[in-house]
């Protein structure tokens, strides 16, 4: 269990982290988002200790995590896979985590088996792929077998395959009772791992919710209709307070009215319709929507402008 | 994969015992002796201080008994009484050399941390950062004394063996001796800790081993430069002067004694030493 309240963090003139208060449970997934740059990182190396906060606190199951007398077997993470000193072989890389917290020299050659690296567990890792650097950072997070994983940004830069690995590890760690807590910018990566969402925007929380609760409240409902009588059925929607945004051909998509409100106003106008469809946007696209306005760089164009521009983009989600 | 990961799974409950993993200081020591003994860098580091301080100590041996060999016998019978007398520290002149190698392990120790971005996972695994600073200067000290002691032995026995061709050699058993060849590999450690020291400041390998030499080197060879009323007064705190006197014999100088200059030496290294630690607890990693 993490509990951050009021945690601030600044940097010189700018405040990296601001006021976030959550809490991560145990037992399940933990998604923490947001665009690059949110502060994502530097929250997680305050709840490690590795950053000392200018405001507020967090706590690792109720102390500061410095003063854990087993770190090793409260958290493990993985925060950068580059981390290590490449000159190092595999095995005493961890051996010498494992020392620290008297961890039994066996575990090392255990998550060398579990992350598949015992075969080049004698190679020194800085001749190690983007995936088995990413590996050994798993391999040092389980040496405690800890009751808290925090990754940040784990599949970065991994192939598919890689990827697949860590959601099935992820999984398999929070169905055993564990805390997992992971970062990243994605949205379509917590969409397929994380059971709820912590998002934050410029060092704010935006949201912590269940990932469910995040679609349904920051979703976009619109209902599509292809038609070959455009005219009076825009008019009716209008009438009946929806809003018409055209889309290609004979196609508009509807905003604020249910579809079977529109159904019958196409039914009670003579229009006929060629097709009827609930859109819903994704959970990329109400990520980026409550984000867009934190987002600190963009290439061009206006955070707004672009918000506006996704929401009615809306047709581009799963159709129903 | 999948199979692995649920393999690991089911054993869960038998992986470690609850009351398993404490960190503790003696585990911090085991690990950073791991970590010194594991990279390649404190070998290479090692084998050129002894190479380096050995061969330069016997080749100004050798050197000097040319010299004395090609001279007629009335200078001769002069010298002789000026060799035998600092037949000691002849034999260990490279030691100037060798200040600087270990110096630049010294600073390795804590600077490779930072530049390979270990430091975060070091102390991530074990955040008392005191345990850590402090453990690993121990090992380091440790390390860099018996290296310092096989380098300072070396050289001087195969510096007198040279010296001996001329019966012109001290014996370990005469006063002083000792303690000046115990003090080669004491004053060598201290090099390293001072240099570790300045490297927690300044957390840049470069930044700390030309900070170390610019001490311990040029300091001493600036100091060459000052004029004789000045010198008097400054040149017995010059780092290299200071703690050069455990094994120079500098009797009838304006020197610290032995004992004495090797303090304040130890003083130098302690000021950066707790200044680096104070730094090393309170800045973000």
């Amino acid at each position: 269990m993490i509990e951050a309240r009021g945690l601030t963090k600044r940097f010189g003139d700018k405040l990296a982290v601001d006021q976030l208060s959550f809490t991560v449970e145990p037992g399940r997934i933990t998604g923490f988002l947001g665009p690059n740059g949110a502060g994502k990182t530097t929250t997680m190396r305050l709840i490690l200790g590795l950053d000392h906060p200018t405001g507020g606190s967090v706590t690792v199951n109720g102390r500061d995590f410095p003063h854990s007398a087993s770190p090793m077997r409260e958290v493990g993470a993985l925060l950068d896979a580059k981390a290590v000193h490449g000159g190092r072989s595999a095995y005493s890389h961890l051996l010498c985590l494992a020392q620290t917290n008297g961890l039994p020299r066996r575990r090392v050659g255990e998550v060398l088996d579990l992350v598949g690296l015992t075969e080049v567990a004698g190679k020194r890792s800085k001749g190690f792929s983007l995936g088995m650097g990413q590996r050994l950072g798993i391999a040092a997070a389980l040496l405690g077998d800890p009751a808290i994983l925090m990754f940040d940004e784990p599949v970065n830069g991994l192939d598919p395959e890689g990827i697949m690995w860590i959601r099935t590890l992820m999984k398999q760690l929070a169905g055993e009772g564990r805390t997992v807590f992971v970062s990243s910018h994605l949205m379509s990566e917590m969409e397929n791992t994380a059971d709820h969402l912590i998002v934050i925007g410029r060092g704010r929380l935006i949201a912590d919710c269940s990932v469910a609760e995040f679609i349904e409240r920051n979703s976009v409902q619109a209902v599509r209709v292809r038609t070959p009588q455009l005219d009076p059925l825009v008019a009716a929607v209008r009438r009946a307070g929806g809003r018409v945004v055209a889309t290609a051909g004979d196609a508009i998509m509807v905003h604020g009215l249910p579809s079977a409100k529109v159904g019958d106003l196409a039914y009670e106008n003579g229009v006929r319709l060629h097709e009827l469809a609930v859109a819903q946007a994704s959970l990329e696209e109400a990520y980026m929507e409550q984000t867009a306005a934190s987002v600190e760089f963009r290439a061009g164009g206006s955070a707004a402008e672009q918000a506006a521009e996704l929401g009615d983009r809306v047709s581009t989600g799963g159709v129903a | 994969m999948t199979a692995t990961a649920q393999a690991a799974g089911s054993q869960r409950a038998a992986v470690l015992s609850a009351s398993a993993g404490r960190a503790g200081f003696g585990g911090a020591l085991r690990s950073e002796f791991t970590k010194i003994r594991s990279v390649r860098s404190t070998y290479w580091t090692l084998f050129a201080m002894i190479v380096i301080t050995i061969g330069i100590s016997a080749l100004l041996s050798w050197g000097r008994i040319q010299d004395y060999a090609s001279q007629p016998a009335v200078v001769q019978a002069h010298e002789a009484v000026r060799i035998r007398s600092r037949a000691t520290e002849f034999s260990m002149f490279g030691l100037i050399l060798g200040q600087l190698v270990i110096a630049v392990l010294g600073a390795l120790t804590i600077t490779s941390e930072y530049s390979t971005g270990m430091i975060r996972t070091s102390l991530t695994v074990m955040p008392r950062r005191t345990t850590v600073y402090a453990t690993k200067a121990v090992v380091f000290t440790t390390v860099a004394l018996v290296a310092g002691l096989v380098t300072s032995f070396g050289s001087y026995f195969i510096g007198q063996a040279i010296f001996a061709t001329h019966h012109l050699n001290s014996s370990i058993g005469q006063p002083g001796v000792l303690r000046a060849v115990v003090g080669g590999g004491l004053f060598l450690a201290m090099c390293g800790l001072l240099s570790y020291g300045i490297g927690a400041l300044l957390r840049s390998t470069a930044g700390a081993i030309t900070a170390s030499v610019a001490l311990l080197f040029v300091a001493f060879v600036l100091s060459g430069f000052l004029p004789s009323s000045w010198a008097v007064h400054v040149d017995k705190w010059i780092p290299f002067n200071a703690g050069g006197a455990i094994w120079e014999n500098l009797s009838g100088t304006n020197m610290f004694s032995p004992w004495v200059g090797f303090g304040v030496f130890c003083a130098y290294a302690a000021v950066a030493v707790v200044a680096g630690g104070i730094l090393f607890r309170t800045r973000d990693a």
